[in-house]
């Protein structure tokens, strides 16, 4: 048996199209991309290990990575109680409703950030209020959350929204018929079942807001430290023209990123295994 | 039917809460939803309208402004078109023809969403800045692309690059090739099929795409704004002239600007949601 690399086809231009996608795929992301790994050996192992071993730079990451932790997880809550509330209550306007739902991808984040900054800062219509009660937002790891939560918000309810829709309602009839209460029917039926969606838009909505920078810069601060993001900190060594740097911090982001996406991956398929029959 | 308004959407037995959790749950959802997307936007257009129609319209029609303006019609009008191209030829590869290796590419197509913005733009500076592989040679030729326009168009690209393929590989999949086949044995060309069996087939799909493309291409900040330089008046597209305004404590211009990009989302959202009703009930 000959290696065929393509099933034969009537339909034409197969080569043409086929060849423009990966040139094209070559030039833009491919090309680029490589140029991050080749800089980034430039500096050589203890090199890379020097740079993002750096205080201030394991500081930007503890930050970056736990306010997106906490923000994916506050959407996995919000997230899931919205998506139900679209699927399953009754309530004029949700039309519109579900469409405002999309906003936080629609806005510009730099727009996003303004706003936010706004709305929190301690003259701000919601900064007044929360620093009345000894709340301050702006300017602390409070607001990083709360932006991150922002942009995070339309992943896990697009995630949820859909499964809820096609969910079998024959199972929830047959537990209620069978006896279950209506919280065993909710923990032992139905959260199993949202359990992959909840997942896969934690994890999104976790990877978005790792590499979030507009509409957090404002209402951050950025104290170094303190308050500034690890996508801010690759700009101000870019700045200070630290190219090979600005690289490894940036390597180190995206394996980490990845590490983790892959983690809940792997988690995913094997809760697919032994929760959900 | 306002009388059901709290009532669960299905009245068949199964989990159906009664009306106080309906309530909690409605006015968790909606509050959240108010706190976190209703009174953002409202700040945007009341700070932005703060100071009277007179001032906003003097903040938007200003030198600045408007070479912002100018310089994100200009890229939008670039990298939309560019990638709408790259989405026809790519899903056509690989929606209409069985070849090894096809989910590697899909998955590398995929590839600049995984990407934050500010290594995007990263990425461009270490192949074409100063101290860049290509840096010595462009200055050499008198070539600048970083703190340039050429960086920011090519930045955009790069982040928008998935919008449109990701939307038609899906859409075209499905719909298989009998159709093309068939017009192909009826005697059309190539081009024809194309254009007269697929390209209708998939218009829906099609301006998804574009929506969501031009809409990123319009308001990407992060990866924009590593390769621009902010020179004022140059180099500024409207998301980074609203860092620049809010900067310089000049809120009601920065504002002013920015309620422009939030019309711009806006549009998005009621053109996104019409394409969606529509290409359900085609």
């Amino acid at each position: 048996m000959s290696f065929r690399f393509k099933e034969a086809s009537v339909l034409p231009g197969f080569g043409l199209s086929l060849g423009y996608t990966l040139l094209y795929l070559g030039l833009i992301v491919l090309l680029p991309l490589s140029a991050l790994v080749f800089k980034s050996s430039e500096l050589g192992f203890s090199g890379f290990f020097k740079t993002i071993l750096d205080p201030r730079v394991l500081a930007s990451f503890k930050l970056t990575f736990g306010a997106s932790l906490i923000a994916a997880g506050g959407n996995v809550v919000f997230g899931t109680i919205v998506a139900w509330f679209l699927v399953r209550i009754r309530f004029p306007g949700k039309r519109v409703i579900d469409a405002i739902v999309d906003l936080p991808f629609a806005l510009p984040t730099a727009v996003s950030g303004i706003a936010l900054a706004m709305l929190y800062s301690p003259n701000g219509k919601l900064g007044i209020f929360l620093q009345s009660i000894g709340i301050k937002v702006a300017f602390t790891q409070l607001g990083i959350t709360i932006a991150l939560i922002f942009i995070g918000l339309p992943f896990v309810i697009r995630t949820v929204q859909p499964a809820l829709e096609e969910m079998d309602r024959e199972l929830e009839e047959a537990a209620s018929s069978l006896g279950a209460s209506r919280t065993q029917t909710l923990t032992k039926v139905i959260l199993p079942l949202l359990l992959p969606p909840i997942i896969t838009g934690f994890t999104l909505a976790f990877a978005r807001a790792v590499g979030e920078y507009g509409s957090v810069i404002f209402i951050a601060g950025n104290m170094p430290m303190k308050t500034e993001i690890t996508s801010l900190l690759i700009i101000t060594k870019l700045e200070q023209y630290d190219y090979a740097g600005a690289t490894a911090i940036a390597v180190a982001m995206l394996l980490v990123s990845l590490a983790m996406i892959l983690l809940i991956n792997l988690f995913q398929s094997w809760s697919g295994k032994h929760l959900v029959r | 039917m306002f009388i059901n308004i709290l009532k669960s959407t299905d009245k068949r037995p199964g989990l159906n809460p009664p009306l106080i959790v309906n309530m909690a749950i409605t006015v968790i959802a909606l509050g959240f939803l108010f706190l976190f997307v209703i009174m953002p936007l409202i700040i945007v257009l009341k700070e932005a309208f703060s100071a009277g129609l007179s001032l906003w319209w003097a903040s938007i029609t200003e030198k600045d402004a408007l070479a912002a303006l100018r310089l994100t019609l200009l890229v939008a009008v670039i990298a939309v078109p560019v990638n709408l191209v790259f989405g026809l030829a790519a899903s056509w590869a690989l929606a209409k023809f069985r070849f090894k290796g096809k989910s590697l590419i899909i998955t590398l197509i995929d590839l600049p969403f995984a990407v934050s913005p500010v290594v995007s733009g990263l990425i461009y500076v270490l192949l074409f800045g100063l101290h860049g592989w290509l840096g010595p040679w462009l200055a050499e030729h008198d070539i600048q692309i970083i703190f340039a326009v050429p960086g920011i168009v090519l930045a955009t690209v790069f982040v928008t690059f998935p919008f449109v393929a990701r939307e038609l590989i899906p859409l075209m999949s499905e719909q298989g090739t009998d159709e093309e086949q068939a017009a192909l044995s009826l005697g059309a060309s190539g081009w024809q099929t194309f254009r007269r069996v697929t390209l209708p087939n998939i218009k829906w799909g099609l301006m998804y795409g574009i929506i969501l493309c031009n809409a990123r291409a319009m308001g990407e900040f992060g990866a924009v704004s590593v390769v621009s330089g902010h020179i004022r008046g140059e180099t500024n597209t409207l998301p980074l002239q609203v860092e620049v305004l809010y900067n310089e404590y000049n809120f009601v211009a920065a504002f002013a600007v920015a309620s422009l990009l939030a019309g711009l989302a806006l549009v998005t959202l009621v053109l996104k949601s019409i394409v969606e009703w529509k290409s359900k009930h085609d």
